[in-house]
């Protein structure tokens, strides 16, 4: 073979180890998990899966609540985030550090993170004790009652962006960084302010990193499920909760397997979504 | 340009994998430190067969008891202390548990040599060909004086013995001394009516503004025992046949009456002994290992009593937790050392001081039990022996739909108490729900049900 012919082969045999771990480790099982919904107890092929979820009294509630927590969540995280990138990529003193502390939450598993967030929401938690020591509230306040679906839903999306928001931000200051500076410079040249500069250079051209950083994000907020277990109990379900509990607790793989599948159905068609209607026009590219 | 941009791109999606990779983390990390583990065991099997004193080797314990991390210190530091051999204690939740020794018996290759369940556990892997008879050990165990009623369960209908009873719990209430001024007027604190037991929830609230009565209505609580266990017998008499009637229905009923004073944050609670201890809650029903810690630490705060009593009896659950072992085990010699080691009174004994289990064994109570245990000890002695008691028995012949029993309980208790639907209408809607699970299992009742000969268990 000749070192030329071996020259355009090193890439993807670079790439065959990963290709195989893909496969193997995620193709394979989803594969696998998705007609395992379709499964009948005999072995045949059914749909009584999807019907034993649907009609299952936990699904409406979770489907709800799921859709509404990524409503929520995704705003503020990108908002957040992209306020936090801007932050670190100002270069201002001690910018660094930012970074650092910004990322510390990504070092905390979702389950440890939703029992921090409990342990500071509880009746007799961080924050009842700082409100009754300051004297605002007489005597604490229940924040986690499941007849206070409302205060329950906000510990969640707060946990879930205390913990999640900087994956989003690392997305975006990776994103910044490809932003040329002679963009900006020459913005500055024609007089832009700070908001026009964010609006119309450099949304635009973060449009390929927040197609990323939206798909990932979204994705990930539909298997959100420790956080919620840990913060909320039993108050509020979602849809990963209750593929876990079918799985774990009423031991049915099959109706697990249906939650799964659905879950990855949505997460298809919210990534296509973005594909669309976030896809930069040729022009455009850098 | 180009370059600059791919390099820009191949970094964010390092990242991304990156981070997928350890956001999946939490869950697969539990699997793989299990897997290794194990590993060694399989290769250093060594009995010792000549020299004294006798050494076992090395087991391994696969439990779905003693979970929690500090149970499972306490039996690897303390109660394993004086064991002549190397015991690897892994505790496992239900569904891994299953499936593990389901795929060992299937290949043929064992690794767990000891299996530590609840009998309604091992009523299903009996007759999947997973459990040794231990008729012989049961024989070299005819002086620890386990009652007869235990023996006869672990034979789960059959003539062989399966399991040997290993420790016993049941469910009490749990009280903060300060709510005990509260108690509605001639009431006995140790022979409680369900109706009593609401008053005194009432009371509490009326006197300090706040629902301090608790439940562990949380995702890992034990809820749905209460009402199998409890709440429906004591109002119905049974669990499976009655559970539709006009009595169950009062027993939802007394629930959605005492609701509006139990705290609200129950469907966050686990274990009753947390908000016992932290006073968010007064009064609360729960396993005696899960309140275990409330007494342990405060005993002179808390009184254990025995739970309430309804029409049809003081229904309670008792729950018996067996050792056996898999037909794959590779030290069976090793095994039954171990079995026996954790019947001798002296581990019995050891094993109710550090994880509150109940000995199965006759045993005195020694003076160094602490006045934690004692407190629950009594109150279960207490409750059990009760004029008005009525056992009301773990589900059993359920195999793989425990689960699914359980749901149909949790769920009744979600539309009929938290949502505040109709009770008659839920119970009627459930009913199929729970006859098929009856019907696909073939489970005869249980008690307090009446026996159904061997058929399926018919909700009337």
């Amino acid at each position: 073979m000749s070192t030329r012919r071996l020259q355009a082969l090193t890439p993807y045999a670079l790439l065959l180890p990963s290709v195989i771990f893909l496969l193997v480790f995620f193709a394979y099982p989803m594969v696998e998990a998705f007609t395992l919904a379709f499964r009948a107890e005999g072995g045949g092929w059914t749909l009584d899966n999807f019907q034993t979820m649907i009609r299952d009294v936990a699904f409406a509630p979770a489907f709800r609540t799921t859709l509404l927590l990524i409503l929520i969540i995704i705003p503020v995280q990108f908002a957040l985030a992209l306020t936090m990138a801007l932050l670190i990529q100002a270069k201002l003193k001690f910018s660094g550090l930012f970074l650092y502390i910004y990322a510390i939450p990504l070092g905390i598993s979702e389950l440890a993170a939703g029992i921090v967030w409990f342990a500071i929401f509880t009746e007799r938690g961080y924050l009842n004790t700082v409100l009754t020591a300051l004297g605002i509230l007489d005597k604490p306040f229940i924040f986690l009652s499941y007849q206070n679906t409302g205060w329950l839903l906000f510990a969640v999306v707060l946990a879930e962006a205390w913990r999640a928001t900087s994956i989003v931000m690392v997305i975006l200051v990776a994103g910044l960084q490809s932003i040329p500076n002679e963009f900006l410079e020459a913005a500055d040249v024609f007089g832009a302010t700070l908001w026009d500069k964010v609006w119309r250079v450099i949304l635009p051209l973060l449009r390929p990193s927040l197609q990323v950083a939206l798909i990932l994000r979204t994705i990930l907020a539909f298997q959100v499920f420790a956080v919620a277990l840990a913060v909320a109990g039993r108050g509020i379900t979602l849809l990963a909760a209750e593929a876990y509990r079918w799985y774990n607790t009423y031991r049915d793989p099959n109706v697990a397997a249906a939650f799964a599948a659905l879950i990855m159905v949505l997460s298809i068609v919210s990534t296509i979504l973005y594909l669309w209607g976030l896809r930069t026009p040729e022009e455009q590219t850098l | 340009m180009k370059q600059k941009r791919l390099w820009a791109g191949l970094s964010t999606l390092i990242l991304i994998t990156g981070l997928l990779l350890s956001a999946c983390q939490p869950t697969t990390v539990t699997v793989t430190v299990e897997v290794t583990k194990q590993v060694p065991v399989e290769v250093e099997t060594i009995i010792e067969v000549t020299s004294t004193p006798v050494n076992y080797g090395n087991l391994v314990w696969l439990s779905t008891q003693l979970r929690p991390v500090q149970e499972a210190e306490k039996v690897r530091g303390v109660i394993l202390a004086d064991f002549p051999g190397t015991v690897e204690f892994i505790p496992e939740d239900e569904g891994p548990f299953h499936d593990r020794i389901a795929a060992e018996v299937q290949t043929g290759q064992g690794t767990v040599d000891v299996l530590g369940a609840l009998h309604g556990n091992f009523s299903t892997m009996a007759p999947a060909g997973q459990l040794q008879d231990l008729t012989a050990l049961r024989e070299s165990l005819a002086d620890r004086g386990i009652p007869d009623a235990f023996w006869n369960v672990a034979q789960l209908n059959t003539e062989q013995t399966y399991y040997v009873p290993w420790m016993q719990a049941t469910y009490i209430i749990a009280a903060n001394k300060a709510a005990l001024e509260y108690l509605p007027s001639g009431a006995d604190p140790n022979a409680l009516t369900y109706e009593q037991y609401a008053q005194w929830a009432k009371n509490v609230f009326d006197a300090t503004g706040e629902a301090k009565f608790g439940f562990p209505a949380g995702e890992q609580g034990l809820l749905h025992r209460f009402f199998q266990g409890f709440l429906v017998p004591s109002f119905s008499g049974g669990v499976v046949t009655t559970f539709a009637g006009a009595d169950a229905a009062a027993g939802w009923q007394w629930l959605v009456d005492m609701w509006p004073y139990v705290h609200p944050q129950s469907t966050t609670y686990n274990f009753m002994q947390e908000p016992l201890l932290s006073e968010e809650v007064w009064v609360a029903w729960d396993h005696t290992a899960r309140l275990k810690d409330a007494f342990e630490a405060r005993p002179d705060d808390f009184v254990a009593l025995p739970v309430p009593a309804g029409p049809k009896g003081r229904a309670f659950m008792p729950v018996i937790a067996g050792l056996a072992i898999p037909v794959t085990s590779n030290n069976v010699a090793g095994a039954e050392a171990l079995i026996r080691y954790m019947t001798e009174p002296n581990t019995q004994i050891n094993t109710l001081r550090e994880v509150g289990f109940f000995p199965v064994v006759a045993v005195d109570y020694p003076g160094f039990v602490s006045p934690g245990v004692k407190l629950e000890g009594e109150a279960v002695t207490l409750q059990a022996a009760s004029p008005d008691a009525l056992p009301a028995l773990l589900p059993q012949g359920l195999g793989g739909k425990g689960g699914d029993f359980n749901k149909v309980f949790r769920d009744t208790f979600t539309l009929i108490v938290l949502n505040g639907e109709d009770i008659q209408t839920v119970l009627a809607g459930q009913k199929p729900i729970l006859q098929a699970i009856m019907d696909e299992t073939g489970a005869p009742c249980w008690s307090p049900d009446p026996d159904s000969g061997g058929q399926a268990c018919q909700v009337q």
